[in-house]
């Protein structure tokens, strides 16, 4: 290929490949720089949930339901233009969300209330119809509802498919290669990308940092506050087919995800993959990049896992991991254009909805930056908010 | 003051053994946890021969009085204390079982857990019959049971012998013991350095003896290529090999056998080692002179700082029981017979890592279908598959599924690090285990 390209994404996790693609698609030529191997941090740690059933009506929610409506096409595009990348599994089985205590139900039913009214199929059923539709669930379940919408996807197949895709469509893709820093015209414009290979000339430049965003953003001069927080997820031994049908949540994440305290959380998904084992997520602990194994955090998975799904108790867990999501102190994503440095762009900070909120990520990103119209109002991901503009 | 703190040792090998006995010398107060129901470890259990005061390793498998052994029990999980040293999780019992759960804290520890013997894949080395050497060893050994009635023996390195004997000794016809390497009596001769003033040098002709006395063949630069069998093994095909062990066309042979034991060396076990964030160095941990780790209140001994044999592990448990006890506080004499034969062991290792490495043509001996992840049935063209498509590190091995069954990559993950060409980190991913060994969800769940 001759010619720089128009936009350099750094970051190769389902967040920077969405981006790209999108970029891609929209007729840019487009370069991924990725330090590590493409999808290899928090991608892969991702469990792959597509959700709308955990979201409040706002922002995230629209974010969410775009992506919804595009993972199909977009990676149906993808297979298109690159049919040898692997599969990403697309997979829309629905989730299930029970409340296992009566105080839990009359919030769950209120949240799918507003979730209906802002045009989320949400059905309210009772414990023993969700019990009919997984068989496992636990007796204590007395109000359930029923989300068709939410899926899930493989998360590294998932941006290997969209890094294939770009590839496919004249981009490049840099592995082994770190950012260290804009270069920047006189009118202070992005001009350029400086990397530990080297530098490449570009208009553009789009922190898809992941949980390093903010350090990418001090580099390239702009700081944007997005920050680490650790979660594990269980992994248990394959089990028969059917012992877990869908995603099945425990009511009382309606509590968690919105919350930013130090110490630790745990929203409980019970979902089966592909390979027949039960992935058991997950927590949320803000222990800065601390990977050290933390048994009391596995312990309260488990803890939660064996409420939901009683039988789960004689299965043997072969193995915990873990990732850092990224955040931001108000848990929305930043996505658009720092009006500090033009030309540089942030798509980051989606802390435990990356995988799902991509594609519409994509969407929005390359509409901003190529001018198109775009399916959902960028305003509240916009860079600087907070103190500047008076939001608490 | 308060009592000084036990020392908590994990393995009770002969590292760990030695490690329990030196430091209960010097006055420490010892805990031994090891997932077997018999002290001994791999080299040492079960065997009537070693008896308590025999064998290489010197005292045999002889727990020190007073020391607490608490048996049959497994670390599940390993944290690092804050003030050094680490809080050790452990279960007792079957894996399906309800397992009394419970933790011990360990400020001054002692990780001498030993290794488990590596296999190379090759076309039906997952046949029912294919067993690793320790496997066979084990069941020789403690059930005086051989796993079947002809065997053949492959692999390289000097612990081919050992197994060939027991096997005999538990009544199995022994149809061949394949060497991939160049003769043992390379190592054997190369007097002065490696072998001089080691007691494994006495043993092994030992047994070289007694293979000459059965006539049981002994071939060098010759590996079994592929198992057959119709659900259970049958025959082998043996090969030639050139000095990068490419296989020689033409060579092949094949040997009726009901049992296959394989054996390429050793893979320590590191997980507990990486959860206490010891620092490793080419695959080992890295310990100093006494035996130290990088973390804190941490020591290690036996293979996970490197593979020389049983008197060796036995050497650098001394040192690091004795350690250990320093660190709690007790007075201890420098054990310097240690610190010497633990400087020769090491001298021997050095020698016979460099007579049997594993050479680069074994990758060579899958085929295509060849799975070389058995819990997860990949095979060498998915491992392919999977590397074009990501390009390492936690990508690769989601995307090609390679160690994430139940062994968690004990038994597949050095291989297909050699297979793809991972680099060294990604390499190291395999030998990091948050859960040790599975352990129930209700377990897990019930604990505090
Ligand atoms: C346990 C757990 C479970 C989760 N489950 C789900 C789920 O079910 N559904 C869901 O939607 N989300 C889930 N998430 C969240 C999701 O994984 C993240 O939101 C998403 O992966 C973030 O993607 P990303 O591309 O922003 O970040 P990453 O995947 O971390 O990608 C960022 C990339 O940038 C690279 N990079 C950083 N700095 C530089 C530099 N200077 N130069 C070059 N490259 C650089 C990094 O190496 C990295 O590859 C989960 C997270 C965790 C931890
Ligand atoms: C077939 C074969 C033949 C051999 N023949 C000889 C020979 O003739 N001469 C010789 O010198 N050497 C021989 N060896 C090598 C010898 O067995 C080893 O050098 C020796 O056992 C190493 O001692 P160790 O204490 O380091 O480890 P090991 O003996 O392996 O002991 C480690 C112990 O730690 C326990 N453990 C590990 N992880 C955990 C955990 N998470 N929780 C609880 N317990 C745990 C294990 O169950 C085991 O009991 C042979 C090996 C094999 C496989």
């Amino acid at each position: 290929m001759t010619g720089h390209p128009d936009a350099v994404v750094v970051g190769a996790g389902i967040v920077g490949a969405a981006c790209a693609e999108a970029l891609g698609r929209a007729g840019l030529r487009v370069t991924v720089v990725e330090r590590g191997a493409p999808a290899g941090a928090t991608t892969a740690s991702g469990e792959g949930n597509v959700l709308v059933s955990d979201k409040e009506p706002g922002p995230e929610l629209e974010l969410a339901r775009s992506s919804l409506r595009r993972w199909p096409d977009v990676l149906r595009g993808a297979a298109a233009v690159a049919p040898d990348a692997p599969d990403p599994e697309w997979d829309p089985k629905g989730g299930l969300v029970a409340a296992l205590d009566g105080g839990a139900e009359e919030p769950l039913t209120a949240f799918a209330a507003a979730q209906r009214a802002a045009g989320v199929d949400a059905r309210a059923i009772g414990g023993d119809e969700a019990r009919d539709l997984e068989p496992g669930l636990s007796p204590e379940a007395g109000a359930a509802v029923l989300y068709p919408q939410d899926a899930q996807l493989q998360p590294v197949a998932a941006a290997t498919a969209l890094l294939a895709a770009v590839r496919a469509r004249g981009g490049r893709v840099r592995h082994g290669t770190a950012a260290l820093g804009l270069v920047r015209g006189a009118s202070g414009a992005v001009a350029g990308l400086r990397t530990d290979r080297g530098t490449i000339p570009c208009g553009a430049v789009v922190n898809a940092c992941g949980p390093w965003s903010g350090d990418f953003s001090r580099l390239a001069g702009a700081p944007v506050d997005v920050r680490p927080r650790r979660g594990m997820v269980l992994v248990t031994a394959p089990l028969p087919p059917g012992t877990v049908r869908r995603k099945v949540y425990d009511a009382d994440y309606v509590g968690a995800v919105g919350a930013g305290e130090a110490d630790l959380r745990t929203s409980t998904v019970v979902e089966s993959t592909h390979a027949g084992t039960v992935l058991i997520g997950s927590s949320r602990q803000r222990v800065g990049f601390d990977d050290t194994v933390r048994v009391e955090v596995l312990r309260a998975i488990a803890r939660k896992a064996a409420a939901l799904f009683p039988a789960l108790a004689r299965v043997p867990v072969m193995r915990a991991y873990g990732g850092f999501r990224p955040y931001t102190p108000d848990h929305l994503p930043v996505i658009g254009e720092d009006p500090r440095v033009p030309g540089l762009w942030h798509a980051t900070g989606h802390e435990g909805a990356g995988v799902g909120l991509a594609a519409g990520t994509g969407h929005l990103l390359a509409a901003l930056v190529t001018g198109a119209p775009a399916d959902t109002d960028p305003h509240p991901f916009r860079v600087l908010r907070g103190e500047e503009d008076g939001r608490e | 003051m308060s009592a000084p703190p036990p020392v908590t040792i994990v393995g009770a090998g002969p590292a760990g053994l030695a490690a329990a006995r030196a430091a209960a010398s010097a006055g420490a107060r010892v805990r031994l946890i090891d997932a077997e129901p018999s002290p001994g470890g791999q080299y040492l259990r079960g065997d009537a021969l070693a008896g308590p005061h025999g064998g290489a390793a010197g005292q045999g498998a002889h727990v020190p009085d007073g020391a607490e052994h608490i048996s049959d029990t497994e670390v599940w999980a390993l944290e690092p204390l804050p003030g050094g040293g680490a809080r050790l999780h452990l279960r007792s019992g079957p894996a399906d079982g309800s397992g009394g759960a419970r933790t011990a804290d360990a400020p001054v520890l002692v990780l001498a857990t030993g290794a488990h013997d590596r296999v190379l894949p090759f076309p039906g080395w997952d046949l029912p019959g294919v067993v690793t050497a320790g496997a066979a060893q084990a069941l020789a050994k403690s059930q005086r049971t051989a796993i079947g009635r002809t065997a053949v023996v492959a692999g390289t390195g000097p612990f081919l012998l050992p197994v060939t004997r027991s096997l005999i000794g538990a009544g199995a016809r022994v149809a061949a013991v394949l060497e991939a390497n160049a003769p043992v009596s390379g190592w054997l001769r190369c007097a002065g350095g490696a072998a001089a003033g080691f007691g494994k040098f006495g043993e092994l002709v030992g047994h070289t003896a007694v293979l000459a006395r059965r006539r049981v063949p002994y071939r060098t630069r010759t590996a079994v290529i592929a198992a057959h069998g119709d659900g259970v093994l049958e025959a082998v095909t043996t090969v030639r090999l050139d000095p990068g062990w490419r296989p020689l066309p033409g060579t092949e042979r094949t040997i009726a056998a009901d049992a296959l034991c394989l054996g390429f060396g050793f893979t320590p076990r590191l997980e507990l080692a990486v959860a206490a964030g010891c620092a490793t160095t080419g695959g080992f941990v890295r310990v100093d002179a006494a035996q130290a780790t990088s973390a804190p209140g941490v020591f290690a001994a036996g293979e996970p700082t490197g593979i020389g044999g049983a008197a060796l592990a036995a050497a650098e448990g001394e040192v690091a029981g004795t350690a250990a006890a320093r660190a709690c506080g007790h007075p201890v004499v420098a054990p310097l017979g240690a610190l010497r034969r633990v400087r020769a062991g090491r001298r021997f290792a050095a020698a016979l890592a460099a007579a049997h490495p594993l050479r680069p043509g074994w990758t060579r001996w899958p085929r295509d279908d060849t799975p070389v992840c058995r819990c997860e049935e990949v095979t060498l063209s998915d491992l392919h598959a999977a590397a074009r498509s990501a390009s390492g590190g936690r990508a690769f091995r989601l995307a090609s599924r390679a160690g994430l069954g139940l062994c968690q990559g004990r038994v597949c993950g050095r291989n297909t690090a050699e297979l793809i060409g991972l680099t060294d980190d990604d390499a190291q991913r395999f030998d990091r285990r948050p859960i040790a060994v599975p352990v129930r969800l209700g377990d897990l769940a019930d604990g505090t």
